[in-house]
């Protein structure tokens, strides 16, 4: 197959390697095999393997997604990939992207759990049935991959946008009853760059690897951010 | 804008889009009703002269547009212009105020 990828930074060029097929072959496998047998210059990133570690997403045949658990069968167009680095994010080289805007935003959304309890506190106990419980489950699988950030349109019009990751883990702790800085949190999410920026796209909860929905849980934010702001807490 | 201002204009365009949605039905569906019989432009105003019910509609039908649609626009020229600061709520405030303004002009046109 014919395997164009992405050369450079900002400023680059398409390079084209034949990759041969192989059964079960990844994306991922692909890019490494370039790596070794083509192009040692060639730059990207993974490390597990297995979908758990969220360090190997590019844009494949212009769609984000995982590469280590993305078939080549399930891509293939004309028998041709095309790989790109991540969208939204700046290009370090080749389709190594810095993600620490990224990263920043989910502190921006006041991401870190904050509870009350110290270690000689017993365990709070949180029902496996409640609801809260239900709603965190649904979001917190998150493994930082950054491709829901990739294919947002509105992070594209709006650098300053949170983003879908960061707002879903915002979500998940104001769901979490022990976490101390609820309206704190709120009032982070609830500037123009936060949830009332989305437009409902829902590009994210389409591309999760993990089959979230970011959507959901900003919908929930705005819901809680309504409340808060009737109580008179924002 | 603090989470505060954001979060009222959000309201405050959520429940415009309520009042117009509402609006809009009722709206279409009078229009619908009303033309059955043949459309003049004196059967029309014969309807609308003095009707204070039909005022009391077509003012809250504009102001909910008056509402809705700076907030709207104004998340447009952010994506799109990335025009901030206080020359954009200075056009949005005029942008409302005409919409309010012509609006009102066309319905006491025909209430009066």
């Amino acid at each position: 197959m014919k395997v164009a990828v992405w050369k450079g930074a900002a400023q680059g060029s398409f390079q084209e390697f034949d990759v041969p097929r192989q059964p079960s072959q990844t994306v991922l496998d692909v890019v490494t095999y370039i790596q070794r047998r083509l192009d040692s210059s060639l730059a990207y990133r993974y490390a597990c393997r297995v979908g758990m570690c969220g360090s190997c997403a590019m844009t494949v045949n212009g769609v984000p997604r995982w590469t280590c658990r993305t078939h080549v069968d399930k891509v293939l167009h004309n028998e041709a990939l095309r790989i790109e680095p991540l969208k939204n994010l700046p290009i370090i080289r080749d389709l190594v992207t810095d993600m620490s805007a990224f990263f920043d935003k989910w502190a921006r959304a006041k991401g870190q759990f904050a509870g009350s309890r110290t270690k000689r506190d017993a365990f709070a106990p949180i029902a496996s049935s409640s609801p809260e419980r239900a709603d965190i489950d649904a979001g917190i699988e998150c493994i930082g991959c950054a491709v829901c950030y990739s294919a947002c349109d509105v992070v594209a019009w709006n650098p300053d946008y949170l983003g879908p990751a960061a707002l879903n883990r915002a979500w998940t702790l104001v769901k979490d009853t022990r976490d101390q800085r609820t309206v704190e949190r709120l009032r982070a999410v609830a500037g123009d760059a936060g949830v009332h920026s989305c437009h409902t796209h829902m590009s994210c909860t389409e591309r999760c690897p993990k089959r979230i929905s970011p959507t959901a849980g900003i919908a929930g934010l705005k819901r809680a951010i309504l409340k808060s702001a009737l109580k008179g807490e924002l | 804008m603090s989470a505060r201002g954001e979060t009222a204009l959000w309201i405050a365009q959520r429940a415009s889009a309520a009042v117009l949605g509402l609006c809009a039905i009722v709206h279409l569906a009078v229009i619908i009703y009303a033309v059955q019989g043949g459309l003049s432009a004196a059967e029309i105003l014969g309807r609308t002269r003095g009707n204070l019910a039909w005022l009391a509609f077509y003012s809250i039908f504009v102001l909910a547009a008056a509402v809705h649609a700076p907030i709207g626009l104004r998340a447009i020229v952010i994506e799109w212009l990335g025009w901030r600061g206080r020359s954009r709520t200075g056009f949005l405030v005029i942008f409302a105020a005409l919409l309010g303004w012509l609006g009102m002009r066309a319905v006491f046109a025909v209430f009066l």
